[in-house]
């Protein structure tokens, strides 16, 4: 029985040691991608993404951007921790392990039943995806990393995906009643209502953008004026001179709330529009009256064959 | 050669100009986060026990007011960083262009 049990706890030990690699991996892949491809230059960098392959393409060159590739790490990571928080689970939550996956699936059912209502279960996936995803694109600048979510196409394509969500939502009550709503309150409001409609998507991708993107451009021009500082004020002496004294630590604090609360903020600013705008999509009291009229049709419909 | 410094200068103290002008636009979240946060006060102190409710809300309309704040910051950042890129290739070819005609 023992024997059997320590067989066992070994192996559990070494599916245990592969996923902890699964998380740091990736990530230890990407900082030395870039070590390997940032070109030497002295100054401030805010040149954004870099560029690491370009495929041929009839169109135009498919390219595989810093982003691109960190955003996969990013992903690999995230599965990786998920099999890691839900590996040998139990009945009765034993592990601390196993009472963090419970705590995060129970807060991320809350919350969407909370602001989305019951009938959008099944949304807590979705939500609780974007949410790790994004807020672990953007502390991914904590260890050098250029965020993913620094780069509007990420975000872009984020949005797209929410804004496909809400048409689908909105067509759900009838193809008519969708372009019918676009003429409200009166026809004059049309293109304002087309304007608003593609506005949603675009204003969620700058937001999210922009606040990351800021953060980073602030962090780079701080730096690089607290080493411009610290050879000026420390440059005389002579050997400790050449070191950025200034630049150890200063920015860390900085990098507080422009990297950590920032980013964590923006996950869930974006994951709160989505549930937002996908429940708003279709309203509580439209689905109501719906089910009503279809429950009438029903019950007329029995009273006739009868 | 003189032509395109000369235009490059130009381009560029726009380009400074056009940034600061973009910036205004952080007057208006910079207001309204303020008063925001000021009726969230009031609300605490009315109602203290509903404090993470009233905070969790504020920073959510918070960061939505911050929008179009940031918008102008992005515009300002583009401008400084990116535009004087691709500004300067085009200035290139169009004075090459005009040459002839000067």
């Amino acid at each position: 029985m023992s024997e059997e049990k320590r067989g066992r706890d070994a192996r559990f030990r070494r599916v245990d040691g592969l996923l902890i690699a699964l998380m740091i991996l990736p990530l230890l892949c990407c900082i030395a991608l870039k070590v390997l491809y940032t070109p030497e230059s002295q100054g401030v960098d805010i040149s954004g993404a870099m560029i690491f392959l370009e495929i041929p393409f009839p169109l135009q060159p498919l390219i595989i951007s810093e982003s691109q590739v960190n955003s996969w790490a990013v992903i690999l990571t995230l599965l990786g921790l998920c099999l890691y928080l839900t590996h040998g689970l139990t009945e009765r939550a034993e592990t601390k392990r196993q009472l963090a996956a419970e705590w995060i699936v129970e807060k991320c059912e809350g919350l969407v039943s909370m602001n989305m209502g019951e009938r959008y279960a099944g949304y807590e996936y979705l939500i609780a995806a974007i949410m790790g995803l994004s807020a672990l694109s953007s502390l991914s600048c904590l260890i050098g990393l250029f965020a993913p979510t620094g780069d509007v196409n990420v975000t872009a394509g984020w949005a797209i995906l929410v804004f496909v969500l809400i048409t689908r939502q909105k067509l759900a009550g009838g193809f008519l009643n969708y372009l019918k709503g676009f003429t409200e309150p009166i026809p004059l409001f049309t293109p304002m209502n087309f304007i608003s409609e593609f506005s949603t998507p675009v204003s969620m991708a700058f937001r999210h953008y922009g606040n990351v993107m800021s953060g980073a451009v602030i962090s780079a021009l701080l730096g690089a004026a607290l080493g411009g500082l610290s050879r000026l004020l420390l440059g005389w002496i002579p050997v400790v001179g050449s070191i950025p004294l200034l630049q150890i630590g200063l920015p860390a604090i900085f990098s507080i709330y422009f990297d950590v609360f920032s980013g964590l903020m923006q996950a869930f600013i974006f994951a709160m529009l989505t549930m937002l705008n996908v429940s708003g999509a279709f309203p509580q009291e439209a689905w109501e009256k719906r089910q009503q009229k279809k429950t009438i049709r029903k019950q007329r419909a029995a009273l006739a064959k009868g | 050669m003189e032509m395109v410094a000369l235009a490059t200068g130009i381009m560029l103290g726009l380009c400074g100009v056009g940034a600061g002008i973009a910036l205004i636009a952080g007057i208006g979240p910079g207001i309204g986060e303020g008063q925001a946060v000021a009726a969230a006060c009031e609300a605490i102190g009315r109602q203290p026990e509903a404090k993470s409710d009233v905070t969790s809300t504020m920073i959510m309309g918070c960061a939505i007011a911050e929008t179009t704040g940031i918008y102008g910051l992005i515009i300002g950042i583009l401008l400084i960083f990116v535009a004087p890129g691709i500004f300067s290739g085009v200035l290139r070819s169009t004075v090459e262009a005009l040459k002839p005609l000067l």
